[in-house]
């Protein structure tokens, strides 16, 4: 009965939703180009199901790339800021400057550096968009290590290596996870956007430009409908992630 | 006898914003391998200081801490501490989080050997059956239990708790004075208490100290003259009683002169 709710009640909102949306087109008339409805995907998904599959590969590896190389150098600043206060008090405003700038201007200026290199540029802006959230989180989390944690092993004369391996990064777990939900959907809108914004880009996003220029609607529907189905893929990986590595912070239910 | 713990002319102040902050003044205490020492005074005084200088985990601006006839310069594995906060680690079973210490201090033992001994003093502390839950899952009172645990797994000569028991309920907190008297019958280590109830430094302890408001000084010694095997009704005879009403008089004298005056 549970199982069935958890799986039925979902799927029936998507359906209700699905069914809304061919509703509304049908009863405005929209043609197509206007506005596409849930009918017209399939078509064009088995038109372009090469280039799906190709440019959502390519989507793929560049966003896990860049949010990878997030997690190694957001976690470095991190530790940097929790063990530092000269560090702390001296990349703070940096970073905070930095996060404020809208990413989407910094798609031309990487542009401009980096010509034609479109991964290297497309896995640069994954990473530039989605390393701030981590690296404030596991900075945060260690700064706020409660200090009898730390001496319960330096009294026992453990390196600071040691301590942070056995407590302090463990204990920044769930911050860290916290913070990765965030920075794996915002690693996809940078992969995204210079995908769309690049002149000779590959991705989904790519796809969904060239289904503008040609006019194809249900092209980029069916590209939106993709990137929601990626996204959510993603999502879901890094909530298996923390199941198995942040686990034991879930409160058990009941 | 030769003393275990020798603190001898102890004196620090913290450096603050608004200047340093004398905390421990010409401290001496001394406590005999084996006895067990309970230091009482007003809140604030500098006792976690007393016990943070005893552990090496900082240096005193002036004097000298000595540990079984070495001068202490440092951390030393020969030391274990208790807490008001437990501390145990959520991402580890109860058993692994006793273990913690002997993972520093003897890294080559066997994990087995390791078990073994967590286990012993589980089972000792009353906590047999819970080795593999999560500290969550466990009572304030058991928690605490298992920190115990912890601070003695790698057998270490002294015990440093600092208002362990502060945080549980009254009656939780005679049982574990009682859990306390039973772990020392059994493991032989010197131990420096802190705590707020006067009753418990009678109960456990051998000697107590009371400190003076900030900055501490040693202002009075009670040698605690129960027998060993001390039931809690103990406490409740005229010769406790004397005693109680002894420390509380030397705590207000101590209040008096310093201590937490907003
Ligand atoms: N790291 C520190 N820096 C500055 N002041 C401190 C520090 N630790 C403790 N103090 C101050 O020193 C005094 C004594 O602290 P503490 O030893 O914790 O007292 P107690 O444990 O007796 O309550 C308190 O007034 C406290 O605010
Ligand atoms: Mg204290």
């Amino acid at each position: 009965m549970d199982m069935l709710r958890k799986i039925a009640v979902p799927i029936a909102a998507v359906l209700i939703f699905l069914c809304l949306w061919e509703a509304l087109v049908w009863v405005n008339q929209w043609p197509n180009y206007k506005m596409a409805s849930p009918s017209d995907l399939p078509p064009a998904f088995w038109k372009f199901r090469h280039l799906f599959l190709e440019m959502g590969w390519q989507t793929l590896w560049r966003t896990v790339l860049g949010l990878g190389i997030a997690v190694l150098v957001g976690t470095g600043i991190g530790v940097l800021m929790g063990f530092s206060r000269i560090a702390r008090d001296a990349l703070y405003p940096l970073l905070v400057g930095f996060n404020a700038i809208p990413k989407a201007t910094l798609v031309p200026v990487i542009a401009l550096l980096f010509v034609g290199q479109h991964d290297f540029n497309t896995v640069l802006m994954a990473f530039l968009i989605s390393f701030f959230p981590i690296a404030v989180s596991v900075g945060i989390g260690l700064s706020t290590l409660e200090p009898e944690y730390r001496d319960i092993l330096r009294s026992l004369g453990a390196s600071r290596m040691t301590i942070f391996w056995k407590i302090a990064l463990p204990k920044t777990l769930p911050e860290f996870f916290g913070a990765l939900k965030v920075s794996v959907t915002l690693a996809f809108i940078g992969t995204n956007l210079v995908e769309i914004v690049s002149p000779h880009g590959r991705g989904l996003g790519a796809l969904f430009k060239s289904g503008e220029t040609n006019g194809d609607y249900p092209l980029m529907f069916a590209v939106l409908i993709a990137l929601a189905a990626l996204g959510i893929l993603l999502y879901y990986a890094v909530l298996v992630l923390e199941r198995i590595f942040a686990g034991w912070a879930e409160r058990p239910s009941g | 006898m030769d003393n275990l713990i020798d603190i001898k002319g102890v004196t620090h102040a913290y450096r603050t914003k608004s200047g340093p902050l004398p905390v421990l003044d010409d401290l001496n205490i001394s406590v005999p391998e084996g006895e067990f020492a309970a230091v009482v005074g007003p809140s604030g005084c500098g006792k976690s200081t007393l016990t943070r200088l005893i552990a090496g985990l900082m240096k005193p601006d002036r004097g000298e801490v000595w540990l079984h006839g070495e001068r202490v310069t440092g951390p030393r594995k020969t030391v274990g501490m208790a807490f008001q906060n437990p501390v145990l680690l959520e991402w580890r079973t109860i058993l692994q989080n006793v273990i913690l210490p002997l993972e520093i201090v003897a890294p080559g033992m066997p994990r087995r050997d390791r078990e073994a001994r967590a286990l012993h003093l589980l089972e000792m502390v009353g906590l047999k059956g819970f080795e593999h839950k999560r500290p969550s899952e466990l009572s304030g009172g058991m928690r605490q239990r298992a920190s115990l645990c912890r601070a003695i797994v790698h057998k270490p000569d002294v015990l440093i708790m600092d208002e362990p028991f502060g945080a549980l309920d009254a009656f939780t907190r005679e049982d574990l004075w009682q859990t306390m008297r039973d772990l020392r019958a059994a493991e032989p280590f010197t131990c420096v208490l802190i705590t707020h109830d006067l009753r418990e430094s009678v109960f456990l302890g051998d000697q107590v100290f009371v400190l003076s408001g900030r900055p501490a000084r040693t202002q009075a010694v009670l040698d605690v003259t129960l027998s060993a095997d001390r039931t809690l009704d103990i406490l409740f005879e005229p010769a406790a009683q004397d005693m109680l009403h002894y420390l509380r008089d030397q705590i207000r004298i101590a209040q008096g002169r310093d201590g937490e005056t907003h």
